[in-house]
């Protein structure tokens, strides 16, 4: 459905970083979120993506929205590696605000502080926010 | 400078669609460039022709058209999720069997790469949302 | 590197201003928008927490926002300068992204 921006291959190469501050079901922005990140992914574009404050709901584990009938696209985020997105944030803060651990996640990613956050989002170009 | 604007809400319902528009005239008005605004998430009503409000309220749908057909604006409007909302334009109406279209003046459907050929090519980007 | 970072939750209501404070880095700006401009307000139980990050950060307060609910220039902290739309667009222009803490 999407097309594939062939002009971008080999031009212009930007950092994006994709905020992610939302719980998964509630509404329809996180996998929305994750719809611009996998066409993104086609413009080899240098990527990251963060899961602060409810957005790390998104990648919990054993997400079945069966008996609610919504698309379950938490499996997506594992598929993420094979788009080569791999650089995967999540905060340390808001995990430990939501009694999370590394084991309760779907995904690898790299546990990291509010301060580092805060550095990464200053190396990046493009600050998308959903 | 080259600025592009993502609208993330709809018309009437949060006042994001108004902050955008009157985001974007000013930066105009300073004489700078949008390159594209683009419309996702429930920003996609903002798109729609068959809006219609009172009328001691403003029109923000053919504020959008008006400004865009004074300055050539490129107001695009996300594919994907224009078609869970049913904003849908003359090819989409071709395309998918349906009985109308309700594309406004100036407006136009295009895929998610237009998002991020805007964070590649403009200098700034803005997000406005919920 | 600079990143402008807006707010546009009351504070009261959501934890953006919480979050955008806690990531915003030295030298960065936060400009308060729509129901945002309720956290630059003066006389504030959020005022400490303002302050504190007043001398690493710039505050701005989008003034038609304020105006449109109730609150003049003076009501807003004396950390936080108050722009319209033009300049809400030269922050964005001086800055080197914008953050959108939704």
């Amino acid at each position: 459905m999407e097309e594939i921006p062939e002009e971008y291959e080999g031009g212009i190469v930007k950092k994006f970083m994709y905020v992610n501050r939302r719980a998964p079901h509630g509404t329809i922005y996180a996998q929305e979120s994750l719809e611009v990140v996998l066409v993104g992914a086609a413009f080899d574009q240098e990527v990251s993506i963060v899961f602060m404050d409810d957005g790390v709901y998104q990648i919990l584990k054993d997400q079945d929205t069966s008996a609610i009938g919504t698309k379950n696209f938490s499996k997506t985020f594992r598929a993420l590696e094979m788009y080569d997105v791999e650089k995967l944030y999540v905060e340390r803060e808001s995990m430990q605000a939501r009694g999370i651990s590394e084991d309760d996640l779907n995904v690898p990613v790299e546990v990291i502080t509010s301060e580092e956050i805060g550095r990464l989002m200053e190396q990046h170009d493009v600050i998308l926010s959903f | 400078m080259k600025l592009s604007v993502v609208l993330n809400e709809g018309p009437y319902q949060h006042q994001a669609a108004d902050t955008a528009y009157n985001f974007t005239r000013a930066a105009l008005a300073k004489g700078h460039e949008i390159f594209r605004v683009f419309f996702y998430h429930d920003g996609v009503n903002n798109g729609t022709r068959l809006t219609t409000p009172p009328q001691d309220d403003r029109d923000i749908v053919n504020r959008w058209s008006q400004l865009a057909e004074e300055h050539d604006l490129d107001l695009v409007v996300c594919i994907a999720a224009a078609q869970r909302r049913g904003i849908v334009d003359e090819d989409e109406q071709k395309r998918h069997g349906k009985d109308a279209n309700n594309i406004a003046k100036g407006f136009r459907i295009s895929g998610l790469g237009q998002l991020i050929e805007a964070g590649i090519q403009s200098d700034r980007v803005v997000v406005f949302g919920d | 590197m600079s990143i402008l970072h807006t707010v546009n939750k009351s504070p009261f209501e959501k934890n953006s201003l919480e979050t955008c404070l806690r990531i915003a880095m030295e030298g960065s700006s936060v400009l308060f928008i729509e129901d945002g401009v309720y956290g630059a307000v003066d006389g504030t139980s959020l005022n400490g927490k303002l302050s504190d990050a007043g001398n690493r950060l710039k505050f701005y307060a989008l003034g038609p926002d304020l105006k449109a609910r109730g609150l003049s220039e003076n009501s807003v902290m004396n950390c936080v300068e108050v722009v319209d739309y033009d300049g809400f667009v030269d922050l964005v222009v001086r800055h080197d992204a914008t953050y959108a803490c939704l």
